[in-house]
């Protein structure tokens, strides 16, 4: 999923600073589990920005949605006559979910509440980690499950640096060198051979990436 | 005799090292070179060591050449995708340089520009294949050179990794980077020669000649900074008591730098020595060892 997580109050409170009245939408899906962007996340924004307006004497008028996702038009068109009325609409959605309701809704400013972060999964003890760099060319079948692209510092395919030490990363004490992680799951596999195999360089993905289905 | 000439002799090899420094003064990185000219076999320069901008070593290795020092260019895939790389490898070929050591680098956030974008297009693994296939005339995307360089191109490895998977790792990609195309091998810096003896023994089949890296000590604070921070280097807790503990830290540093270079005299092909600041030390250490 998509993980994001919530801008510094005042850097919201700096961007809708010239607007009145303000439409918070949530989105239902990644942000919603990641417990950044959901309608408990949409409420407790809106209640903290009713505050602070108060306390500056700003007369903000601020509203509540949730959408199921921000980032398939079909979902957002279905609140494009409510929005005519509002002079910003404050996302707590994803990247993708702000410029998809941006582009659909058109005449009206559409303004991230959430910074992204990654693409990853639930660690398990409450927090999320980033799994997957989104390469387009998947190598996991030849590293034990573990990718090397997003879980290495440096991204490395043919093998670790020499500055891991007791298996964590060189950059953060606290994360596990994934060249550790993946000579483990080889030894569990037994596919320790895979090592040994060369990488040829990747093709980089050009952006902005695009997927069409035929017909 | 140059740098390709004497690793394929028989003679026991010294490399030495200096880093570019922060800024355009190279007065004394040309004195510490001089000096050591006629008592090794070449000098390393570094590619910003540490992620610290400096000095390029494309430069530095340049001026050093023009010399008639016999430099090794220190290239890593941390600042440059593979269009720069290959472009800087044509660069130094026509500068007069002909030993490449390609390395990853280390990643920016540990240096003084932590915010830049880390590369890492290639690795030192492709780095090598992509000397290789430059050495036979082509580029990466196998367009014809008009005109091909033909360097002799060396590797890093680190013997002191993690015991286990992580000196296993170490070992596997060293047979790749041989695999590769490299044709002499630097270490990490090494403390501890029985732990190093054990390496050798496992890398004994490769067939390529190993230097080993001796880190010169400067005080006790260091030796314990390098345990915390530097990955695969252990100082043993005796030589740490000996720097703390001595009046003369260059004296001490000499003799500990010059047991281990002793002792690697007969498991390896030769040293390389890292003085980090002292090189006009690094005669004292060969003298020392009984070299030259």
């Amino acid at each position: 999923m998509m993980v994001a997580e919530a801008k510094p109050l005042a850097e919201i409170q700096g961007m809708i600073q010239g607007y009145r009245k303000i439409l918070i939408a949530g989105c239902g899906t990644c942000v919603t589990v990641c417990l950044s962007g959901g309608a408990q996340q949409v409420e407790i924004l809106a209640a903290s920005l009713r505050t602070a307006g108060k306390q500056q004497g700003l007369a903000w008028e601020i509203n509540e949605e949730t959408q199921l996702r921000q980032c398939d038009p079909m979902f957002v068109q279905q609140i494009r006559d409510r929005t005519g009325e509002y002079d910003a609409v404050l996302s707590m959605a994803c990247g993708a979910g702000v410029q998809t309701m941006a582009e659909t809704l058109g005449d009206i400013p559409v303004l991230p509440a959430l910074d992204t972060l990654f693409f990853g999964g639930a660690d398990g003890q409450g927090g999320f980690v980033e799994l997957c760099a989104a390469c387009g060319q998947c190598i996991l079948s030849r590293t034990g499950g573990v990718c090397p692209v997003a879980r290495c510092a440096k991204g490395l395919t043919d093998g670790p640096c020499g500055g891991a030490q007791a298996g964590k990363c060189e950059v953060a004490k606290d994360t596990p060198c994934a060249w550790q992680l993946i000579y483990v799951r080889l030894l569990r596999l037994g596919q320790l051979h895979l090592l040994k195999e060369s990488t040829p360089p990747k093709a980089r993905r050009v952006h902005p990436a695009r997927l069409v289905r035929e017909g | 005799m140059g740098f390709k000439e004497a690793v394929e002799s028989e003679k026991f090899l010294v490399t030495a090292e200096v880093g570019p420094g922060k800024g355009t003064e190279i007065q004394g990185l040309l004195e510490d070179a001089e000096l050591l000219k006629d008592r090794v076999d070449a000098i390393n320069v570094t590619d910003l060591q540490s992620s610290v901008m400096r000095l390029g070593s494309l430069a530095v290795s340049h001026i050093l050449a023009d010399k008639g020092i016999e430099p090794v260019y220190q290239l890593t895939c941390r600042d440059r995708n593979r269009l720069a790389l290959q472009s800087d490898l044509l660069s130094a070929w026509v500068l007069g340089i002909k030993n490449v050591l390609a390395l990853t680098g280390d990643h920016p956030v540990l240096g003084d520009h932590p915010e830049a974008m880390p590369v890492f297009d290639l690795d030192s693994v492709s780095l090598l294949q992509t000397i290789k296939t430059m050495n036979s005339g082509h580029d990466l995307a196998g367009n014809e050179f008009n005109g091909a360089p033909d360097f002799f191109p060396g590797a890093v490895v680190n013997p002191g990794a993690d015991a286990g998977a992580g000196l296993e790792m170490q070992i596997i990609k060293l047979e790749k980077k041989i695999e590769a195309g490299a044709r002499f091998i630097q270490t990490q810096g090494v403390f501890d020669l029985n732990s190093f003896e054990k390496f050798m023994k496992r890398v004994e089949g490769f067939k390529v000649p190993v230097l080993g890296g001796v880190i010169m000590l400067k005080s006790a604070g260091m030796a314990r900074f390098m345990n915390s921070k530097v990955a695969g280097i252990s100082v043993p807790e005796a030589q740490i008591k000996a720097m703390a503990e001595t009046k003369d830290k260059v004296r001490t540093s000499v003799e500990i730098a010059s047991g281990l270079v002793r002792g690697m005299k007969d498991m390896c092909r030769g040293v390389h020595i890292m003085a980090i600041g002292w090189e006009k030390k690094v005669p004292m250490v060969l003298e020392e060892a009984g070299l030259k």
